[in-house]
Formats: C-alpha cells, sequence, structure tokens
C-alpha cells in the first residue's frame, strides 16, 4: 500500500471526524424525570449540563437507591425512551475562500471570496433509550437520525456495584469517555464554536484514526465514586477504532483514565479539578489485496497521547469550566507515513505536539435561564513536517448565547436558543496565506420529551 | 379621625400577618452551618417543588401519581426526628432526612448537595409553618449504648414484640402483614403499609441500630408507629432492635421466626 492510499484513509477518517463533529447528538433525559417526577433542574444545572445530583444519579448506574429503581416499580406503561429535537434557523460564512472569478468558468482565475449560507434547518433527531434491567443493572442507548442515515451513538450495559461497593461499576459498549466536561451534554448547539475543538484536534495530514477524546469509543470501562460523587475515577480500556464498529480498523486497545476530586467553598459551592490521559495507538498502513486496504488489518501501530487538567469553578450563580490539553502523536502518523516505508518521512520530521484549552462561564439566572460564553484555543507546538509553517492548525474560538426554558416540568423540556460563534484558523486559506474566519449564528427551538 | 386611625391600625395589622406568613424561621443551624432560607427558597425551587408543591403542602405536579405521598410542610410533623412524638424536630433531624433520603418512597439521597445548600433548604422548609416560629423543638433523645447482641436479648425483644402487639401490623413473622396492616392510613388517610423487617435494614429514617432505637422512642409521626418512650425501658427497646435483626438475619439463612401470642 502507497503513501496515497495511507493519505486516503487518513482524509477518510477525518471526514468522518468532521461529520461526528458535525452531527452533535446530546441529551437530557426526560424519561428518567418521568420515572422518578423530578425535573430537568433537579439533575442539570441547565439541560443538558448535569449538576453535581445528576452526576451521582449517572455514577449510580442511573438509580436512586431507594429501593424503587428496578423496573418491576414502574408502573406497567412506563416506557424508557425520549427523544430530543432542534429546530433551528442557522447562517454560516467562512472568508477567505478560492473561488472562481466567473461563477461556472474553472478558466477564469481564482480570487478571495467569501461564502455565505443561511436557512432553516434542523438537526438530528435524538433517541434516548436509558433505564435499569434489574437493580445494579443499567443500559443506556442512543441511536441518532439524520439525513444521512441511522448512528449509533452510544450504546452500552453497566453493572453497578460489585461486591457491594460504589468503587466498582462496570459498563462495557460503545460510549463517552468520562470527560471532564462532557461534549454530549455541551449547552452549545452549533459546530462552529460550539463543539470542542480540543476535543476533536488533529494536525493538518495527520491519519491518526482516533478522531480525539470527545469522540465515542467502543470499550469496557470501571468507574468508581463516592457516595456524593465528589471523588470520582474511570479507568476505560478502549479499541483503536475511534468507536467504529464491525472490527474495520484493527486489534490494538487504548486506555483512558481520569480522576476527579471535588470540594466545598464556603459561600462558593462545590469545585472540581480533575486529570486525565489518553493513551494508545493507531495503525499506519494496512493489509491489502490489490492495492486496497483490507477492514480491520491495520497494523505499523504508532503511539499517541493526550492529557490534561481541569476545573470547575462555581461563585454562586457564575460558574467557570477551565480545561487544558497537551497533545502529540508519533511521527508516522502525524506525516501520515507508513510505519513499514519509513524512507518516506520528510527530512527532519517529527512527531507533531500541542496545547489546548478553553475556559467556558456561565451565568444561571435560574434554572430557566443560562447564558452562556467560550473561548478556545489551540497551539501547535511542533509540526510533524519543519516544512510546514508553524502556525499551521492553531485556532482561536468563541462563542456566546443563552437557553432560556420558557417551562419546566418532570415531563418533557423545551429551550428558545440563540448563540453566536466565531472560528479564526491559521493558516487555514493557504492560497492566500491567510487565516480563515468563520462565523455562526444559530436561533431555534430545543426540545425533549 | 377615626377613619384614619381604623385604616392605620388595619395597615399594621396587615403588616404584622404578612411578616408572620413570610418570615417564619428564616434561618437553620447544624452545628457550625447556618441555612438561609432565601437562598434555600431557589434550590427548592430547582430541586423540590415539583413532589412537595410551591406552598409545601405536598401538592406538586408529581404528587398524584406518588406513593408514599410527599411530605406536607405546613402541618411541620416530621417522621425522622430526635425529639418527643408530637414535637417539632430539630434543624439536624431535617438536615439528616434531606440528606440521606427516605427509603421505599421518591425522596432521594440530596447529599450531593453540598451541606451549605442542605442547610439553606432546612431554613426554607421550615419557613412553611408557623410551628416554628412559634414553638421549640422537644428535648433530643439520648441514645445510651447498645449493650451486646446476645440470643438472650433477642428473645426478649421477641417477648416484648408480641406483648406490645407489635405483630398486629408487622405481623408474627415480621413481614409488614399483620392483621391490621390493610387497614393503617396515615395522617392525612392515605393507605400506608408496614415495612417488612426480615426483607433488610432498610427503613425510612435510617438503617443503623441506633436509627431503629430512635424509631422505636420517638415513633413516626403522621403514621400509625407509635412512640414506646413510655411503655419500655432503654434496655428493652434495645432488645426490640436486637429481635428484628434477628428477624432479617434469619430470614437472610431461609429460617422463619415466629412471635407467637401468648395463650395461643
Amino acid at each position: 500500500m502507497g503513501i496515497g492510499t495511507v493519505k486516503k484513509i487518513g482524509m477518510a477518517v477525518v471526514a468522518l471526524g468532521i461529520l461526528m463533529a458535525t452531527v452533535q447528538p446530546s441529551y437530557a433525559i426526560p424519561a428518567f424525570a418521568r420515572k422518578y417526577g423530578l425535573p430537568c433542574s433537579a439533575c442539570h444545572e441547565a439541560w443538558p449540563k448535569l449538576n453535581n445530583f445528576g452526576i451521582t444519579f449517572r455514577d449510580n448506574g442511573y438509580q436512586l437507591g431507594k429501593g424503587r429503581d428496578a423496573p418491576i416499580y414502574q408502573d406497567p406503561g412506563y416506557w424508557p425512551i425520549a427523544f430530543r429535537m432542534t429546530p433551528q434557523w442557522h447562517r454560516e460564512s467562512t472568508s477567505p475562500r478560492p473561488l472562481d472569478a466567473i461563477p461556472g468558468n474553472g478558466g477564469s482565475g481564482t480570487v478571495a471570496g467569501g461564502i455565505t449560507k443561511s436557512g432553516l434547518d434542523i438537526s438530528s433527531i435524538d433517541m434516548l433509550v436509558a433505564g435499569t434491567l434489574y437493580k445494579n443493572v443499567s443500559f443506556f442507548a442512543q441511536p441518532f437520525l439524520s439525513d444521512g442515515g441511522v448512528f449509533i451513538g452510544q450504546m452500552h450495559i453497566r453493572f453497578d456495584n460489585l461486591l457491594g461497593s460504589r468503587w466498582l461499576n462496570v459498563k462495557m459498549g460503545k460510549f463517552e469517555l468520562d470527560l471532564p466536561i462532557s461534549e454530549e451534554r455541551s449547552l452549545t448547539l452549533d459546530n462552529t464554536g460550539g463543539a470542542y475543538f480540543n476535543y476533536q484536534f488533529r494536525p493538518v495530514a495527520d491519519s491518526n484514526v482516533f478522531g480525539g477524546i470527545g469522540n465515542a469509543q467502543l470499550g469496557v470501562e470501571l468507574q468508581g465514586h463516592s457516595e456524593n460523587s465528589y471523588t470520582r475515577y474511570s479507568l476505560a480500556m478502549t479499541s483503536s477504532s475511534d468507536g467504529a464498529t464491525g472490527l474495520a480498523v484493527n486489534s490494538t486497545y487504548n486506555v483512558f483514565g481520569n480522576f476527579t476530586q471535588g470540594f466545598e467553598l464556603p459561600k462558593l459551592g462545590l469545585q472540581r479539578v480533575g486529570v486525565y490521559g489518553y493513551l494508545g495507538q493507531s495503525p499506519t498502513y494496512f493489509q491489502t489485496v490489490g492495492g486496497s486496504p483490507i477492514a480491520g488489518t491495520g497494523t505499523g501501530n504508532r503511539s499517541f497521547y493526550r492529557a490534561g487538567a481541569y476545573g470547575l469553578w462555581y461563585l454562586g450563580k457564575v460558574d467557570l469550566s477551565t480545561f487544558f490539553e497537551h497533545g502529540q502523536d508519533n511521527v508516522y502518523l502525524g506525516n501520515s507515513t507508513p510505519a513499514n516505508q519509513p524512507a518516506l518521512l520528510p527530512v527532519g520530521a517529527v512527531g507533531p505536539s500541542w496545547n489546548g484549552g478553553f475556559a467556558e462561564a456561565h451565568y444561571t439566572y435560574n434554572p430557566q435561564l443560562i447564558l452562556i460564553s467560550r473561548y478556545e484555543i489551540l497551539r501547535m507546538s511542533r509540526q510533524a513536517n519543519p516544512g510546514v509553517r508553524s502556525e499551521l492548525g492553531n485556532l482561536d474560538a468563541w462563542t456566546v448565547g443563552y437557553r432560556w426554558y420558557p417551562f419546566m416540568s418532570s415531563r418533557a423540556g423545551l429551550a428558545w436558543v440563540q448563540e453566536y460563534s466565531h472560528l479564526v484558523t491559521q493558516e487555514a486559506a493557504p492560497v492566500f496565506g491567510t487565516s480563515e474566519h468563520k462565523s455562526s449564528y444559530v436561533m431555534g427551538f430545543d426540545f425533549d420529551f | 379621625m377615626r377613619t384614619k386611625n381604623i385604616s392605620t391600625n388595619c395597615v399594621v395589622l396587615l403588616a404584622l400577618l404578612f411578616s408572620s406568613v413570610t418570615s417564619f424561621a428564616q434561618q437553620s443551624h447544624i452545628g457550625k452551618l447556618t441555612g438561609n432560607a432565601k437562598q434555600g427558597k431557589a434550590l427548592y425551587r430547582r430541586y423540590c417543588i415539583f413532589c412537595h408543591g410551591p406552598y409545601g403542602d405536598g401538592t406538586g405536579e408529581n404528587a398524584p401519581y406518588m406513593d408514599p405521598k410527599p411530605r406536607d410542610f405546613t402541618k411541620a410533623t416530621f417522621k425522622c426526628r430526635s425529639t418527643p412524638s408530637g414535637s417539632l424536630p430539630l434543624d439536624s433531624d431535617l438536615y439528616d432526612t434531606i440528606s440521606r433520603g427516605v427509603h421505599s418512597s421518591g425522596m432521594p439521597s440530596w447529599r450531593p448537595l453540598t451541606r451549605q445548600q442542605r442547610a439553606d433548604l432546612v431554613a426554607y422548609v421550615k419557613s412553611f409553618s408557623s410551628r416554628f416560629e412559634e414553638e421549640k423543638p422537644g428535648a433530643a433523645l439520648e441514645i445510651p449504648p447498645a449493650p451486646p447482641n446476645s440470643a438472650e436479648s433477642a428473645k426478649h425483644g421477641a417477648e416484648l414484640f408480641e406483648s406490645m402487639n407489635c405483630w398486629s401490623c408487622h405481623g408474627k413473622e415480621g413481614r409488614g402483614n399483620g392483621p391490621n396492616a390493610r387497614t393503617l392510613t396515615d395522617s392525612k388517610g392515605y393507605p400506608i403499609v408496614p415495612p417488612d423487617l426480615t426483607s433488610g435494614m432498610h427503613f425510612k429514617c435510617g438503617d443503623s441500630d441506633q436509627a431503629m432505637f430512635r424509631d422505636l422512642m420517638t415513633g413516626l409521626d403522621g403514621t400509625p408507629m407509635p412512640s414506646f418512650s413510655d411503655a419500655v425501658k432503654p434496655a428493652e427497646a434495645w432488645d426490640l432492635v436486637h429481635y428484628v435483626e434477628t428477624l432479617h438475619l434469619n430470614a437472610k439463612k431461609g429460617i422463619l421466626v415466629k412471635a407467637e401470642p401468648k395463650g395461643e
């Protein structure tokens, strides 16, 4: 297999990553609210963002632990399913972009221009199926429907309180990693500054299969927590497929770990700090037949890691989430080069590394109104190919918005959402040697039932 | 002049009435914590209102579907207290209930909230009843150290269980199926069932031996479970606790223990 094929695979992986970042399933689960009679605000600071009560509920395997959790205690008509939809009006503009001087005439020369599109839109329809099968046995499935088809966002089974200890809970299937700040429960909807770029980042031309810690992964997780979930840990072993089902990549495994500790500060509330790390391998080439790669035979594995620290700070009605990450990929991954062909590496090639982070602030006026702002930054500290400009891939993104919930009940939720975001990607418009600017405005409804 | 005086008096009276309605027990004190009802109100609206209702009378939107029904705070009648039957609970009793939750009910443990938040909720819960302004809680029950759990103690407990007619509600085997069990109602007239003492040490007011001792001696106000503080001595209460533990342990081993009424 030539380097061209590896690059195609790399591009396909990147495209898949973009798709996953664009369709952004997230959830609040009215099925739980209906089961327990609790309002959205009991588990969510503003749904879908969990508060500590919601975190504890999730850590307990979707159980309140008062002897009424097993399905046998539910009305037989109860069905553990919820839906979420987000009809919206969306405007997005990008510049500069290379355009034909005369539209439709490819020979008319290239000029710098902007692309603006807008209109009514919908995101995917999320189905949220979750509950208990039996005491201490729970499940979660999250298929989502979009124009591209039906996808499995997450699907796992979980066994809680093994050996009678809340420190031993096991989950197996496809699940979101125990992230510092859940991307699945992001308060912002848009994919331009609305998603966490640090969670999804890969350097330009990198062939790493791993799309980022933001993607749901296939694996097994051992998780534990204190009674109030102030202290929590997660250890997960994941298949090195970035969540792709069907044994499509190869047979190595990655490891993710997260440890977090909450503590109370008088008059300020619960604070939380934590550290996490992801260590993995990714194939650099496949076995081939007729030059075409055979799915599942990825080999020539090379390593990569992501590591970081975070803090969630509460100052009364204001809270600030701070996040830092350092990432590095092996030189073969960074240069999209098969490990069995080292001669193809550019002269002076090294493993790319970068640093990034974000700060996200919320003002929760009350459970029915939350203001949101976020600034995210990412800087390459070392390019894989020394011939590449050092700024390539650097980005700055910011978002402001709000979510207003005109009513609140234990049966359904509705939010009126407005958000504006702006993304600057340096050197992303190579034709002009400048940065690319992308801005986006979203206004719409986010509801579930 | 007379009209003006009447108007002034009315305004003063209304002001007094208003202040008495809105300023019931605005604080709670749990150890070094001081809870504030103003902060508690915001928390109540976030976490509690859908069951206990906006006026604290237990008529939240979920109340019709719940069994047992949410507590009516306006009556200031609380099951889980360390104070004598009929008395107001201590702030720490309410704090403990919020923290622990109530087993076999819709009330979860709110321990994930900070200590200050729980103290604030206590202050707000107290504000629903003027009793907290007008009365003081009774003296807290003193729980003596537990004697050793011996066979003799459990046997004496079984005799007390029988002689004090505990079995009439809790059943001869402690399974909550006594002859009176189906007729029991709480103070609001809703049906209520005695706990199955063999199914595990899970009780509404706590699972520890001390909690069970306290339940026996203070009763669970608002339910048919009376206080036995006048009927048994502390040592006898411990004997009953030991007997109930025996019911649970024997049930786990598959052994049924019957408290046979005398003369049968």
